[in-house]
């Protein structure tokens, strides 16, 4: 424990909740009538349905299957029978249904045949695939694919393997009771990683405000074969993200744009690591997940839950009470609400916190920006927010970018602290949507307009080589008047070839100064950020168009 | 209803009402050495002032409640009348304080959106166009034989009929117009510095005045109301001229403890330069701000037309804010090289 630990920047201290859900058993909730599977739940492709409405499924069955490199498998996380495939409500800012396949369970709960995995013994390629197929994806909240994650690709090695379990968000304590209660199993994945990483160095980060996960830790730490360093890391909000779990462990910082494996880091959740050791050593896919039902009910808890079960359950079996004014998925800092109950859990959904007014006030009305600064105070990327702010308000997206806009994590920091009340995250993720949008616009239209360059050199070219030819025929004659040999032609397809080079050039490099500076080489993460940022897209534009409250002129 | 779902218990009214309180101990200083004269002014800049303020709000259009609620207007008047001469008749001040609220605050958009710090603005207004008014000054306490009452004073203020004896017994010129008038007498600092209206530091109760507000301002410095960067470099920036010019001719330049302890440092330091809405928002920028207007101050003070330069060092380098921002973008978190200047 004698390690030197480093700050990140910025940061907030909300008050964290986290004793009313910790202290209780896990509870398996039991299992629902209906599950809903969504095809997407993972950053990437959405996996293609490999059932028919009637068809009978078996529990761990794969139902749709992973499509691309960057895309998991979803399962069947029970018996029954296939009744619908399509559009269904999902757990989505934007409300916008996507494709799911609905179960009605059978009630048996039968497993399909499934057996552990010898890992050791399996190319890393093919065990990749394998973990692809059974699911996985990242637990913390960000679902990218773990088996892209744990490729290390031939010129990235992953000396070091931090596994995370800040758990910074207020309310949430899912990892906090799984590494109580399961530590040993989440090392066995641990050891999974490792194998595949060819990692050297295993740190486990846990915020210093869950001693009895630290213990745990520690204690299952001593049983491998293998030199595992827990390491208990000031409690500060976002001290759970990858980048500042990092920074605070490593020293490290993440340059803008690249990915953690690029300094030779990578990080997992906790919860990954149980879910891949599950899958290793039991065979069993992705399809259930602890889930924190906290807030506003009577018996705040962490249930086992089946991926696909809805919400409103989990909300009843906790004991619902009156005076609820709204659910959300995830903490209060970076949760969502969610739009309808009948929404199923997702491998997404770490919390359900259900709000009231107690609980929850509502936000006071936005007052205009003081020029404080106390949001850049408290940003973990060294933003300026605030004038990130003014220029997205204004609608400067290429100023907003110049000032780094898409480093911005959306920690919410920045709104947490602002005396004036701003939502100010909203107009972050407007502005991006819309840089998103235009962008794409202009692709587009670059297209065109590069097809059309093509077009007038082309034109022009077949001028000019006409008139060189003609020009090639008239010295011909000349030279064979003078009787001299006709040497002019080599030189000139040289230069025929240099012009076709330059106007290339010419045309690449315009291209490049149009592409907005920061949204190429996105990591795929946030790529998926983006698109998904577009779904919301037209209900956040027209929220940044209204005026903040205050600044609405009386009828 | 966007994510994040709770909120600091922070607000502007906060932010605000702490200036107010940190003003409070250089008051009640002011009251106790000079007399309750500055009761008179402050009560009537900020009757002034929330009347301008629910007027122009109404007339563009603006709820009233919720910016009114937010003090900022009070913080205004009260920052200008602690500026003013204390026996500064009523006009003066209502002048100076509609001047700041109409114009300098909400013709340039209101809360947030001016350039110049309002305060200031007030205070040039008045120094250029009545420069005989303002160098009405009653006196410190200790050195006037019959102090005036609460009453008297307001009757002065408001143009009341005040024996001419009695307000020539109480008004002197402050430390900084004795320098000023004394050096251009051609007498020397040190001669100048023998008049009894000089204290140890700056001038007899002046300088309690100036650490009555320092006191305030290192409780906002703590409580994080205000930077460190702001006041640190402005006092830098005037210690460090004034030092400089002392320090080559200390009989033409005065020592840089009394240009320190000559109260408007003090408050143009802690509770003016950092004001936020037209200060610079960089770290490195709020240094340069700073300093710049400490600078600033004591080469207005030393060659300029009037006796104090705070407040147009402070408009000066409001004037350079954009540019300041604009060049002392700091790094964020994983950029490899400097940013680019925007
Ligand atoms: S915290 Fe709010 S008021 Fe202060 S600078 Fe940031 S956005 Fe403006
Ligand atoms: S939401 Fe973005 S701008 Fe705000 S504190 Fe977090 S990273 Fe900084």
């Amino acid at each position: 424990m004698s390690r030197e630990l480093f700050k990140f920047k910025g940061g907030v201290h909300p008050p964290e909740h986290k004793a009313e859900s910790n202290t209780r058993p896990i509870h398996a909730a039991p299992l629902p009538k209906k599950l809903v599977i969504p095809l997407r739940q993972h950053i990437g492709s959405p996996a293609k349905p490999m059932v028919n409405v009637g068809d009978r499924v078996l529990k761990g069955q794969m139902i749709g299957a992973a499509d691309g490199y960057i895309s998991a498998a979803v399962h069947a996380s029970s018996s029954g029978i296939v009744s619908a495939i399509g559009p269904a409500v999902v757990p989505h800012v934007s409300g916008l249904p996507d494709d799911c396949i609905t179960i009605e369970t059978d009630g048996r709960d039968e497993w399909i045949v499934h057996a552990p995995i010898d890992y050791r013994a399996m190319e890393p390629a093919d065990l990749r695939m394998r973990l692809r197929d059974m699911g996985l994806a990242g637990l913390g909240g960000a679902v990218f694919p773990s088996a892209v994650k744990l490729d290390p690709g031939a010129t990235h090695p992953c000396p070091t393997l931090i596994l995370n379990g800040g758990e910074c968000e207020p309310w949430i304590t899912c990892d906090d009771v799984l590494m109580r209660h399961h530590a040993d199993e989440i090392l066995e994945g641990v050891a999974v990683m490792r194998h595949l990483l060819g990692s050297t160095e295993i740190l486990v980060g846990i915020e210093d405000n869950k001693p009895e996960a630290i213990a745990a830790m520690q204690a299952a730490a001593q049983k491998m074969d293998f030199a595992i360093e827990v390491v208990a890391v000031p409690a500060r909000y976002p001290g759970g993200g990858a980048k500042q779990m990092i920074q605070v462990l490593t020293g490290k910082e993440v340059p803008s744009g690249k990915l953690s494996t690029d300094i030779g880091i990578q990080v997992f959740n906790v919860g990954t690591a149980h879910a891949l050791a599950r899958a290793v050593h039991h065979g069993e896919p992705l399809i259930s997940r602890l889930v924190t039902v906290t807030g506003h009910v009577l018996r705040p808890q962490n249930f086992e839950v089946l991926i696909g079960t809805p919400m409103h359950t989990l909300i009843t079996l906790a004991g619902d009470r009156d005076g609820t004014t709204g659910v959300l998925m995830g903490g209060p800092m970076m949760g969502m609400p969610m739009p309808d109950l009948e929404v199923p859990v997702v491998k997404a959904t770490n919390c359900i916190l259900v709000k009231s007014n107690d609980l929850f006030p509502p936000l006071p009305k936005a007052l205009p920006c003081i020029r404080c600064t106390r949001c850049a105070d408290a940003c973990p990327a060294e933003l300026q927010p605030q004038e990130l702010f003014r220029f997205a308000k204004a609608g400067d997206f290429g100023r907003a970018q110049e000032y780094h806009l898409f480093d911005c994590i959306e920690c919410g920091c920045c709104s947490y602290v602002c005396p004036s009340h701003i939502p100010l995250v909203d107009f972050y993720r407007y502005a991006k949507s819309e840089i998103w949008a235009r962008e794409k616009e202009k692709r587009a239209a670059d297209l065109a307009r590069e097809r059309h360059e093509f077009r007038q050199f082309r034109l022009e070219r077949e001028k000019k080589e006409k008139a060189e030819k003609l020009a090639a025929k008239a010295q011909a004659k000349r030279a064979e008047l003078a009787a001299a040999p006709a040497t002019a032609g080599a030189p000139d397809v040289d230069a025929k070839k240099a012009l076709i080079a330059a106007a290339l050039a010419r045309a690449q490099a315009k291209k490049a100064e149009v592409a907005p500076k920061n949204v190429d080489h996105l990591p795929p993460d946030t790529q998926r950020e983006i698109e998904e940022i577009e779904a919301r897209r037209a209900k956040i534009r027209e929220l940044a168009h209204q005026p903040l409250e205050s600044e609405e002129k009386k009828p | 209803m966007p994510s994040p779902f709770i909120l600091d218990r922070s607000s502007v009214t906060q932010v605000m009402a702490w200036v107010l309180a940190a003003l409070l101990p250089g008051i009640l200083v002011y009251v106790w050495l000079f007399g309750p004269g500055i009761l008179v002014t402050l009560a009537l800049a900020t009757v002034t002032a929330l009347a301008a303020e629910a007027a122009m709000l109404k007339a563009r259009g603006y709820p009233a409640k919720p910016f009114l609620l937010d003090l900022s207007a009070i913080v205004t008047a009260w920052l200008l009348a602690l500026s003013l001469p204390s026996l500064a008749p009523w006009w003066l001040i209502v002048t100076g304080t509609l001047f700041a609220i109409v114009v300098a605050k909400h013709l340039y958009g209101g809360l947030g959106q001016n350039i110049f710090n309002p305060a200031m603005v007030g205070y040039a207004v008045l120094i250029v166009s009545f420069p005989v008014q303002m160098t009405q000054w009653a006196g410190p306490l200790e050195l006037t034989a019959t102090p005036l009452t609460l009453a008297q004073s307001a009757s002065v203020i408001f143009g009341g009929d005040v024996p001419k004896a009695t307000l020539d017994a109480v008004t002197m010129a402050t430390p900084l117009d004795a320098l000023r008038t004394g050096l251009l007498q051609q007498l020397t600092v040190d001669e100048i510095m023998t008049h009894s209206i000089f204290g140890h530091y700056g001038g007899v109760g002046f300088e309690w005045l100036a650490g009555a507000f320092l006191l305030g301002g290192l409780v906002l410095w703590a409580l994080r109301i205000i930077s460190w960067q702001v006041p640190l470099a402005f006092l830098a920036g005037v210690w460090l001229a004034a030092g400089f010019l002392h320090f080559f001719d200390a009989g033409r330049f005065g020592a840089p403890w009394f240009h320190l302890f000559a109260p408007s440092v003090m408050l143009g330091a802690f509770f003016i330069a950092t004001d936020p809405v037209s200060g610079a928002t960089t770290p490195r920028g709020k240094l340069i701000f700073g300093f710049g207007a400490g600078l600033l101050t004591i080469i207005i003070r030393t060659w300029g037309g009037y006796p104090d330069g705070v407040a147009f060092a402070i408009l000066l380098m409001n004037l350079c804010v954009p540019l300041i921002d604009q060049f002392t973008q700091p790094r964020v978190y994983g950029e490899t090289k400097k940013a680019p200047p925007a």
